[in-house]
């Protein structure tokens, strides 16, 4: 028997065990009732506070960002507009 | 900048940072907990968002009608505070979704339409910035279209059959939860103002370079 005709028995093999066995297992319960979601398992709940926090961490994080960039963008300009008035002043131009 | 200028931003920020303690003692809604108090800085800033985009429109009405430099100045600061509180808008939501409805997002009416208001200000600082000559004029028609928006946006609720919350939810808060409202809505509002002097104050700026290049050029 060559190499991969044992390697497909055995996969197929593997397989058709695996098969036997998920096919034994009793079927889960059907859920048949409403269950609220504060009375769902620990696991299936999905915690609220890291998405409360990310919220309000990004509202703040935006806000800062956008104040700096409006910020540093000003500053430009205004050195920008000293720096020609100065030039315009002494009348020249670098 | 103005007088008035400096003593409101402190407020402003000795209000927000105030917002958080009111925003913590305000009761717990029944049906969603915590995750719910998203809503205190995500409903002041979707009404700002519309309240930016109504500027920016009719600013830019002004512009194309009238050729005021002025009104051009002040929508471009409009439009750009649009995308601020538009983004602001389009994460916070999902956060609160994804514990309130079991989804990050929903294709229905109210979500689709403020992610195309946000997309049509996106895309009046796209042709502001790489438009080229005439964009100003072109930007200005697009932000006629984002005003066009607001409306649709605000009312789709009612008429829609949408997972999002009706806009009579306001009105029929407790007095403890209108209050953190009311509180949050007051401090986007002057942070709003604020923002948008500062943005065309810029402008002004760029507008008096502009005419400084030309001085020194003749």
């Amino acid at each position: 028997m060559t190499l991969f005709k044992r390697v497909a028995a055995a996969t197929l093999l593997t397989v058709s065990l695996a098969g036997l066995a998920a096919a034994q297992q009793p079927e889960p319960k059907q859920q048949d009732e409403f269950v609220p979601v504060s009375q769902l398992p620990p696991q299936d709940q999905l915690p609220a506070a890291p998405l409360l926090v990310t919220a309000y961490a990004f509202v703040w994080v935006a806000l800062f960002a956008y104040v700096a960039s409006v910020a540093r963008r000003l500053s430009r300009v205004q050195r920008e507009v000293e720096r020609l008035e100065s030039e315009i002043k002494r009348g020249t131009r670098a | 900048m103005p007088k008035w200028f400096t003593p409101l931003a402190g407020l402003c920020a000795v209000m927000f940072a105030a917002s958080p303690v009111l925003i913590a003692n305000a009761p717990y809604e029944s049906t969603m907990g915590l995750v719910q108090k998203i809503f205190y800085y995500h409903l002041p800033s979707a009404w700002i968002f519309l309240l930016s985009a109504i500027v920016c429109g009719i600013a830019s009405a002004r512009f194309l009608f009238g050729g005021s430099p002025r009104q051009d100045r002040l929508a471009y600061a409009a439009a750009e505070l649009t995308v601020l509180f538009g983004a602001i808008v389009l994460v916070t939501g999902p956060l609160w979704a994804r514990k309130a409805w079991g989804v990050w997002w929903q294709w229905d009416v109210r979500l689709t339409s403020s992610l195309m208001g946000w997309m049509v200000a996106w895309a009046y600082l796209l042709v502001r910035k790489y438009g080229g000559p005439g964009s100003d004029k072109l930007a200005a028609g697009l932000a006629l279209f984002g005003m066009a928006n607001v409306p649709f946006v605000y009312v789709s609720v009612n008429y829609w059959r949408t997972i999002h919350p009706a806009t009579s939810v306001v009105p029929t808060l407790p007095v403890d939860m209108g209050m953190a409202l009311w509180f949050s809505v007051a401090c986007f509002l002057l942070l709003f103002v604020l923002l948008l002097r500062l943005r065309v104050h810029l402008e002004e700026q760029r507008a008096r370079l502009d005419a400084l290049y030309l001085a020194v050029d003749d």
